[in-house]
């Protein structure tokens, strides 16, 4: 079935390897346009469709030219710095008890 | 409009986010050795369009659910109606970026709405009578195995003639 892939990971998506992907370089979560602008939504949901029959070869990656307006999102997102790494360091040990408690649970 | 093929072009010149290293370097910082390994294929499915836009019905697959999906409970691929469209699906699971923005806005992940508008319009012959929800699995076995093959199923069910894929 012919398929078109919208997606802001597109580190992710052109690894994984896909028919026809346009690319919009949002924050992960909407990658259909900012929230309540319909007429970006549209603009974005057009294109797409538009690939289906203008993208011939497999692998094939279209950029969006919509903008977020920032791109404060691309330092802090997942960011580990100096700051806030004791932090992340006791997340993990958190996670990881948890997920031991849970598999001790199930078995 | 910018294509690539097989290319990494950064868009309007400025660079995308490279998810995997970002991750990567997240991870490590909270204590995890073992990298995720992301999906990669050297073959790329491809099937040309079979008829025009604009007497194909479009199928809808989002990775957002109809229903909260638990970190122990096992996921399934799950459908909902475009006639009755829901005014919110669930995401809270998924890692979007909840500091830079929100999902309330269904239009931004799951775009019924403006389907349905091309539809009227003629740009596509229908929107589907069902979206349906990919199930996100760390297995990728699962994923190949079970649930994309029961997302084609359902396509075809719906008499999908094509599919509009948005991860969130």
């Amino acid at each position: 079935m012919p398929t078109v892939i919208i997606g802001s990971a597109k580190d992710i998506v052109e690894r994984c390897g896909v028919a026809r992907f346009l690319f919009v370089d949002f924050p992960l979560g909407n990658p259909c346009g900012k929230p309540w602008d319909r007429a970006m939504q549209a603009r974005i949901v057009k294109q797409a469709l538009t690939l289906f029959k203008d993208i011939t070869r497999p692998g094939t990656t279209c950029c969006s030219e919509e903008q977020w307006g920032t791109s404060i999102w691309k330092e802090r997102y997942m960011e580990v710095t100096p700051a806030n790494k004791a932090e992340l360091a006791a997340k993990g040990e958190v996670l990881r008890i948890r997920r031991a408690q849970r598999t001790r649970r199930s078995s | 409009m910018t294509t690539s093929n097989d290319l990494t072009l950064a868009n309007s010149g400025k660079a995308s986010l490279p998810y995997i290293e970002r991750s990567r370097q997240y991870y490590e910082a909270q204590g995890f050795t073992a990298h995720y390994q992301y999906a990669q294929f050297d073959e790329k499915p491809f099937a040309p369009l079979p008829k025009p836009l604009s007497n194909c019905t479009v199928g809808l697959v989002t990775t957002s659910s109809t229903y909260p999906r638990e970190p122990l409970e096992p996921r399934r691929v799950d459908s909902g109606s475009t006639l009755f469209a829901p005014k919110t699906l669930f995401t809270a699971d998924l890692s979007w970026d909840k500091d830079a923005t929100h999902t309330d806005d269904i239009e931004t992940y799951c775009p019924i709405e403006s389907l349905q508008r091309l539809a009227d319009q003629g740009m596509i012959g229908a929107l589907s009578r069902r979206f349906h929800c990919a199930p996100t699995e760390y297995s990728h076995r699962a994923t190949l195995q079970q649930d994309a093959p029961e997302l084609l199923r359902r396509l075809r069910e719906d008499e999908a003639d094509v599919a509009l894929l948005v991860p969130l």
